[in-house]
């Protein structure tokens, strides 16, 4: 017979919380870099008012964490489940917030002609949300491969970033008019390399949730 | 030997006790606590008031063990009544089915109503009272008999007669109690061959059997082991869906796992109980408004 339903049935809907959190977090990354790349300040504006949900989401898990433990005594797994539950949230509540930021430069850039037509840039937006998307799943699933595979991935986003940038230091090197674009756009790239890396801090949670051991896996290029 | 309780209510007929002046209480100054109708788990949002106290004082003799308490018990939900010993918690859990009334020189002030009406009336039919409203016990008190026997002991007493009817009933109200499982094959057998656990959830079965409204709980898990305790609370969570549930207990974090609501009694210096804190257990146990419950509840004192 298993016992515990009310510290089981609220753990899960905790679990439901991070995971509706992690797809509004998706959603933000994904419309900001669309919204830089159509120069679509409407959409800019959207993911800047979303975030408001998405820190509101955050305190609600933080309480509900909070009350759980509070009030449930929750130990062993129960406790790592939770303690897990509470880092994942201030994670995905700092993606939003990067999110945010690449919102704020879309809306900065203006009508400013663009600089360039952005191709690595949305890609280190897709490849970050898939990996977010799939590090919550591993969490979900307490996966501890999977979690260790996406960490790996980082090294993609890193590639990426390093290519931005040595491409943007070109444009600033021909044309000095371009610096002030070239650099916002840096910023861009680099608010996603540190989404990635926010991931894998994830992931390091994923694992310790399963093994309760805590340690640093692997460390960023940046 | 029952009923020696002086009742200062003279209220007429069935009827609570708000508006009227017909009773006659010293004015303190009360607590009333409002309950919080919307709780994290959106749970007692529609809930009604089940049980309600009005500057309730309970006298033992001149010793005044509880003092104006005011508290409105939501129905379907699991109310827990913490605070140290001595502070009046089971005084108090006994007032909702008279069960003071047992105790000679008891006394009782102000109102104490059920689904609105006040119980303390002179009209009120107290067999009737307690089937609506049953109890369980701290130790596990199970007749010396079958188990069967003791299931349909009190739908026996409220007149049902027939074997098949009894049976029913029987089968249902420890299916309601998470037993049937494990007594399905010995219900001819003596009750008290169960475990401790098991014949506390026969005496839960037994309350069900008669199909009361509110259950009143006093310390229903001190007497047992760590995973029967479990069991019986996970029972609770199930009953609360249809039940109104009131457990008083000393186990402050059983208060905080299952309850719903959580009221904090302490003893003022003059012994009487009082009624410091009310509210939904997740405030209580997160945030408690006052100093006192949130030096109780963290053991700086108690």
């Amino acid at each position: 017979m298993e016992m515990r339903t009310t510290l089981r049935r609220k753990l899960r809907e905790i679990q439901d919380d991070i995971l509706f959190m992690g797809s509004m977090v998706e959603k933000a990354i994904l419309r900001s870099v669309d919204s830089l790349k159509k120069r679509d300040l409407v959409l800019a504006r959207t993911v800047i008012d979303d975030d408001a949900k998405i820190n509101e989401k955050r305190f609600d898990i933080e309480n509900k964490c909070i009350q759980l433990i509070a009030t449930q005594q929750p130990v062993a797994d129960y406790l790592r489940i939770i303690i897990t539950g509470l880092y994942i949230a201030t994670e995905l509540e700092r993606i939003g917030d990067y999110a945010l930021g690449i919102a704020r430069i879309t809306i900065m850039l203006g009508d400013e002609p663009p600089l360039k037509p952005l191709i690595d840039i949305p890609r280190m937006a897709e490849k970050t949300v898939d990996m977010l998307h799939r590090s919550l799943d591993a969490a979900v699933h307490r996966d501890v491969e999977a979690a260790k595979n996406i960490m790996a991935e980082d090294d993609e986003v890193d590639n990426l970033y390093d290519q931005v940038f040595r491409e943007l230091l070109t444009y600033m090197a021909e044309d000095p008019k371009t610096i002030n674009r070239a650099t916002r756009l840096i910023w861009v790239a680099h608010n996603l390399e540190r989404s990635a890396d926010r991931v894998t801090n994830i992931c390091e949670r994923v694992i310790y949730v399963v093994t309760g051991k805590m340690e640093e896996l692997q460390t960023s290029k940046y | 030997m029952l009923a020696v309780s002086v009742l200062l209510v003279t209220g007429s007929t069935l009827a609570g006790c708000s508006g009227e002046t017909s009773w006659k209480t010293e004015v303190l100054t009360s607590m009333s606590v409002k309950i919080n109708t919307v709780l994290p788990n959106n749970r007692l949002v529609h809930h009604n008031t089940k049980l309600r106290t009005e500057r309730v004082s309970l006298y033992y003799g001149t010793f005044r063990a509880l003092k104006d308490i005011s508290l409105d018990i939501p129905e379907h939900a699991i109310t827990a009544i913490i605070g140290p010993s001595g502070c009046g918690k089971s005084s108090f859990l006994r007032l909702f089915n008279r069960m003071n009334d047992l105790i000679t020189r008891a006394r009782v002030e102000g109102c104490v109503e059920l689904d609105g009406v006040h119980i303390y009336e002179k009209s009120t039919d107290v067999v009737e009272l307690r089937k609506r409203v049953g109890m369980v016990f701290q130790k596990p008190n199970p007749f010396p008999m079958s188990v069967f026997d003791n299931v349909s002991f009190g739908p026996r007493q409220h007149g049902r007669k027939s074997r098949g009817e009894l049976g029913d009933i029987v089968e249902k109200s420890l299916k309601l109690a998470a037993l049937w499982d494990e007594v399905k094959e010995k219900l001819d057998q003596s009750a008290l061959a169960l475990s401790g656990g098991q014949q506390q959830r026969l005496c839960i079965a037994r309350v069900l059997a008669v199909e009361p409204e509110v259950i009143l709980m006093d310390e229903p898990c001190s007497a047992l082991d760590p995973v029967a305790t479990l069991k019986i609370e996970d029972l609770m969570t199930n009953l609360a869906a249809n039940y109104t549930i009131v457990i008083v207990t000393h186990n402050m974090q059983q208060a905080a796992r299952v309850s719903d609501m959580a009221a904090c009694f302490l003893m003022d210096p003059d012994r009487s109980g009082v009624l410091v804190e009310y509210g939904p257990t997740s405030q209580i146990f997160t945030n408690p408004k006052d100093k006192r419950t949130e030096d109780y509840i963290t053991g700086r004192f108690g």
